[in-house]
């Protein structure tokens, strides 16, 4: 059994342990309610982007010589994967759950024959990657200087895609990311972008658009900004669960924390004890000797 | 009747501007300004860098725009841009932070004619402000 000494310092460690657990879910709790707001503010901007797009590919007229963004190379050879993670640890199973769905998901393409390219976003995805995958990652993109999610890396990402598509490196780019449900709920997504996978969201053939210029032109304008846009709100996304992932991962950890100071200090006070009655004990025994 | 419609103007951030009592809005369309009043037929265009007017009652209000994408629609008008900036907020040392970002874009030789074209497009618009 461990001595009185051990069992003190044992005691005061888990206690300071507690309190950097107990520090970092406040901290959380206080991005987490920032994140949100912007993922929920930002949900406007995504929907009507959605919109136009959904509105104009439905008026478009040749469907054969539509763009090559909207309707695909008209091969599924090479497949781009952007796996969205984050760039700090300690947030639970927040990276290891994109990085397993990432991961089933190369394992089915790669089954198929296929072949597979990766961009990392955040540096933690490209950690677990880089072991089994490493020669598949072909960039590796870190927003460690921003702190929020903004716009402008979005869009250095978008870029980055479309002019890999244009080059005609990848036929299908699809995102990896956590979407944000609830504080314990985040749930991993594979969501495709190239070409733009608008099934079972048909729109109400209403009336019809004047277009200026034509469809063809503004719809080549905007796939592109659509692209940075779904990636945008994807980080949005990715933020808002990273700090509720952590939130909950650090509140689990405090209270384990605390358990294990209550049975620490159980065993304390019973050793105290049983030392005290040894010790009594031997004075009494000593005196019934004389 | 009135002759009022809503417009509602959304940037990656946020909702940026909604408003119901507005008159009339003049956008730079891609192909020249074009000005939206109420019943206008629904019409989906995109913008280059430009001023966007807002005449209400509540007051006249000028942005200023460097790409975006406008739906009018039921009379609903709205504005998807990346970057926009109210007028009014914006200083000269703003002003002439962008307009530096801009001729240097437009110096580049390295673009393609569009790019080049709209980064043009910014210095003017960014002069005539000044």
């Amino acid at each position: 059994m461990a001595s009185l000494d051990d069992l003190k310092k044992r005691i005061a460690s888990v206690k300071s342990t507690q309190k950097i657990t107990k520090a970092m879910k406040m901290v959380a709790a206080a991005k987490l309610r920032r994140a949100q707001e912007s993922a929920e503010k930002g949900r406007p901007y995504s929907e009507k982007m959605n919109n136009v797009i959904l509105n104009l590919s439905n008026g478009i007229s040749d469907k054969e010589n539509a763009p090559k963004l909207l309707s695909g190379t008209g091969q599924e050879k090479t497949h781009l994967c952007v796996v969205m993670t984050s760039d700090r640890g300690l947030c639970g199973g927040f990276n290891s759950n994109i990085i397993k769905k990432a991961k089933s998901y190369f394992a089915k393409i790669l089954d198929e024959g296929k072949e597979i390219k990766i961009i990392t976003v955040g540096s933690k995805g490209n950690d677990q990657l880089k072991r089994v995958y490493g020669d598949k990652i072909i960039e590796n993109i870190s927003f460690k200087e921003s702190k929020n999610a903004n716009y402008f890396d979005a869009d250095k990402v978008g870029k980055l895609v479309i002019e890999k598509f244009e080059a005609g490196e990848f036929d299908v780019c699809t995102i990896f990311y956590n979407q944000f449900k609830n504080v314990i709920t985040q749930i991993p997504q594979a969501q495709q972008i190239i070409p733009l996978n608008n099934e079972g969201e048909e729109s109400s053939p209403e009336e019809s658009y004047e277009f200026e210029p034509d469809e063809d032109e503004i719809l080549s304008n905007l796939l592109p900004k659509n692209i940075s846009t779904q990636i945008f709100k994807a980080m949005l996304e990715n933020s808002a669960s990273e700090q509720g992932s952590r939130m909950s991962a650090m509140d689990n950890a405090t209270r384990n924390a605390g358990e294990m100071v209550d049975k620490l200090t159980i065993e304390y006070n019973r050793s105290r004890q049983a030392a005290i009655t040894k010790e009594l004990i031997e004075i009494i025994s000593g005196a019934e000797s004389l | 009747m009135s002759e009022e419609f809503k417009v509602e103007i959304v940037n990656p951030e946020k909702s940026f501007l909604v408003k119901d009592d507005v008159s009339e809005v003049v956008v730079p369309a891609f192909e020249g300004e074009m000005g939206i009043l109420k019943d206008h037929i629904s019409i989906i265009s995109f913008l280059k860098p430009g001023i966007i007017k807002i005449l209400s009652k509540s007051g006249d209000e000028n942005y200023y725009v460097e790409d975006g994408i406008v739906e009018f629609k039921n009379n609903n008008l709205s504005i998807l841009t990346s970057t926009i900036f109210n007028l009014a907020d914006m200083d000269k040392s703003k002003q002439q932070d962008l307009l530096k970002q801009a001729e240097e874009e437009a110096n580049k030789t390295d673009i393609n004619d569009q790019s080049k074209y709209l980064a043009d497009q910014k210095v003017e618009v960014l002069k005539t402000l000044n």
